[in-house]
């Protein structure tokens, strides 16, 4: 008998085949009409590399393998390697998260302290969170005048909710008694903050961080397909006006990979963190 | 009598708000004085009051009214001359041993370099015998070991009273018996003044000099009190192994246990007052001179022929 995790790879490798044999025959080049006329089979193009409709997973294989080859190439504004464009998406995506957790953390803080400010503020917070980041755009857009920026801040008010509100529970439900043996031994106000309530907070806070990058790395692809120039969303729609459906999947695929290894590294965070009680 | 007591709590009084206006105190009238290196302990039932009594002397909790002066002081807020067991031991899980206690003796002497710091904790750690589990998470100990942290931790701020609530309550026997014998030891070494809460009989005539009889807050009854104070009559040098083949033993544990089970929710008789109209409960030493009363001739009329 294998461990479980071998066996659960084994399956997993054997799931991906079939997914790739199902696409492999759902996409196959159509038999040549008819081949009464050879010229004429050739006018229709026959035996070219098929062009139209879903591409089969060797078209992807051949698409992935020439991104991959040269990831960071700039052939001008419509022609960027596939690097240089999650590039621009991360870099927006990490401008907009800091921010928000530069003002979600402390505000956090002050919210999870404070009962007063907690029932004060959570009108706002109630209000505000369900909003699509997106239909802040035109705002952004008319207020900022700048897209690059509006995209950021777009990101910033989406990823800072799970934060906010995150970071208000854990400080608010760090457990009493820890509070009164800082009280006891008279720890000032910083001390305590940063020593009890940050350590006892932190794998809330993490997981309200993880949410926040998951909830940031899914908008920005929308936000970069309204805002356009560079990015990983603007690739995607640009793919789609190029009618270039391999590239479109390939971005897909790389978009799932990114976002993945965004979460893992939350992850690895959140378990620095987390303390067993 | 006892302006000169190292403590000295003074008609205390605490209303739990509630919707209804006059409220029923949990407790009022609460008298008591302790003395500098004094061994006390509070008994009685669930609700009476005693882990707030407790939470009032640490600074946690704020009497309705009545007032409590410690050293001349009178209490505030919370102070590192007060060190605090908890019942569920309070130690930050993301800190080691070390750890825990350096975050305390680091508040206590915040000039302290890291080294003075890190043997000062040696030495506590040493005290209740963790010596090689300084690197160890609390989530590694057994509950009996984390308490023995809870105590270092608060012994190591070398406080004017140690206040302990509960401290062993989580434990199983044999490692009560341990740590007991290792807290009476440590408070024979020190002459830490405490002031303990317990509900274990045993484990207040082995570790206290004076017992705390707490009347119980009934529904419809008077407020909790203090109802009486028993001085322990055994010798100082008692032990967990020899205490039980002491003549006074089971005369002062049946007097424990009759008031627990009979008279903590009878009606008390006043209590004699001093000059300045305080009342204190009266001192009995249980199987001495017929049960010698002390300060409250009403008392012994209440109680003879009710016990022994």
């Amino acid at each position: 008998m294998k461990s479980l995790g071998v066996r659960a790879a084994i399956l997993s490798l054997l799931i991906l085949c079939v997914l790739l044999l199902v696409w492999h025959a759902a996409t196959m080049p159509k038999e040549a009409v008819t081949a009464a006329d050879s010229e004429y089979a050739k006018l229709m193009g026959a035996g070219a590399p098929k062009a139209d409709g879903i591409p089969t997973p060797a078209q992807i294989g051949a698409t992935i393998w020439k991104h991959a080859r040269d990831p960071f190439y700039d052939n001008g504004p419509n022609d960027k390697g596939i690097g240089i464009q999650i590039g621009w998406s991360l870099a927006r995506v990490l401008g907009g998260f800091l921010l928000a957790a530069l003002v979600a953390i402390p505000l956090g803080f002050v919210i999870g302290m404070s009962p007063l400010f907690h029932r004060a503020l959570n009108p706002f917070i109630q209000i505000l969170k369900p909003i699509s980041p997106l239909a802040w755009m035109p705002l952004a857009l008319y207020t900022i005048k700048d897209s690059a920026t509006s995209s950021i801040f777009v990101i910033f008010i989406c990823s800072i909710w799970p934060m906010l509100i995150n970071t208000a529970h854990g400080v608010a439900s760090v457990r009493r008694d820890w509070l009164n043996v800082a009280k006891t031994l008279e720890v000032g106000v910083l001390r305590k903050a940063f020593l009890v309530v940050l350590p006892a907070a932190a794998p809330t806070i993490l997981t309200g961080m993880r949410i926040s990058m998951g909830i940031a790395w899914l908008v920005i692809v929308a936000a970069e397909m309204l805002v356009g120039g560079t990015g990983i969303g603007y690739f995607v729609w640009n793919e789609w006006n190029n009618l270039s459906l391999s590239n479109v999947i390939f971005a897909i695929l790389m978009i799932g990979l990114v976002g993945m290894l965004l979460d893992m590294v939350f992850g690895v965070l959140q378990r620095a963190v987390t303390y067993v009680e | 009598m006892g302006s000169q007591s190292f403590l000295q709590v003074r008609k205390l009084k605490r209303v739990f708000a509630t919707v209804e206006k006059n409220a029923k105190p949990i407790f009022s009238g609460v008298n008591f004085d302790i003395e500098k290196g004094e061994f006390v302990c509070i008994i009685g039932h669930s609700g009476c009051g005693k882990t707030t009594i407790l939470n009032i002397l640490a600074g946690l909790d704020v009497a309705s009214a009545g007032d409590v002066v410690m050293d001349g002081r009178e209490i505030g807020g919370p102070s590192l001359d007060r060190g605090v067991v908890f019942q569920s031991h309070a130690l930050m899980p993301w800190l080691t041993v070390m750890k825990n206690i350096a975050f305390a003796v680091k508040s206590r002497w915040p000039d302290w370099d890291n080294a003075k710091i890190e043997k000062h904790c040696q030495k506590y750690i040493d005290l209740v015998r963790l010596t090689g589990n300084e690197h160890k998470k609390p989530s590694q100990l057994s509950g009996g070991m984390k308490q023995r942290v809870g105590i270092a931790r608060a012994f190591s701020i070398q406080p004017k009273m140690l206040l302990l609530d509960e401290p062993f309550g989580a434990l199983d026997a044999l490692t009560r018996g341990t740590i007991q014998d290792e807290l009476l030891s440590i408070c024979a070494q020190t002459h830490q003044t405490v002031f303990m809460i317990t509900h274990d009989v045993d484990e207040a005539i082995l570790l206290a000099g004076k017992i705390m009889l707490m009347s119980s807050n009934t529904e419809n009854g008077p407020p909790a009190r203090i109802a009486e104070i028993v001085v322990n009559t055994l010798p100082k040098t008692r032990t967990r192994g020899d205490i039980h083949h002491h003549p006074q033993f089971y005369k002062i544990r049946n007097h424990l246990v009759d008031f627990l089970v009979n008279r903590s929710q009878a009606p008390l008789a006043p209590f004699a007052a001093d000059a300045g109209g305080v009342e204190y409960p009266p001192h009995v030493t249980p199987g001495l001179d017929n049960e010698t009363v002390v300060e409250s001739a009403s008392v012994i009329a209440l109680r003879s022929g009710k016990v022994h």
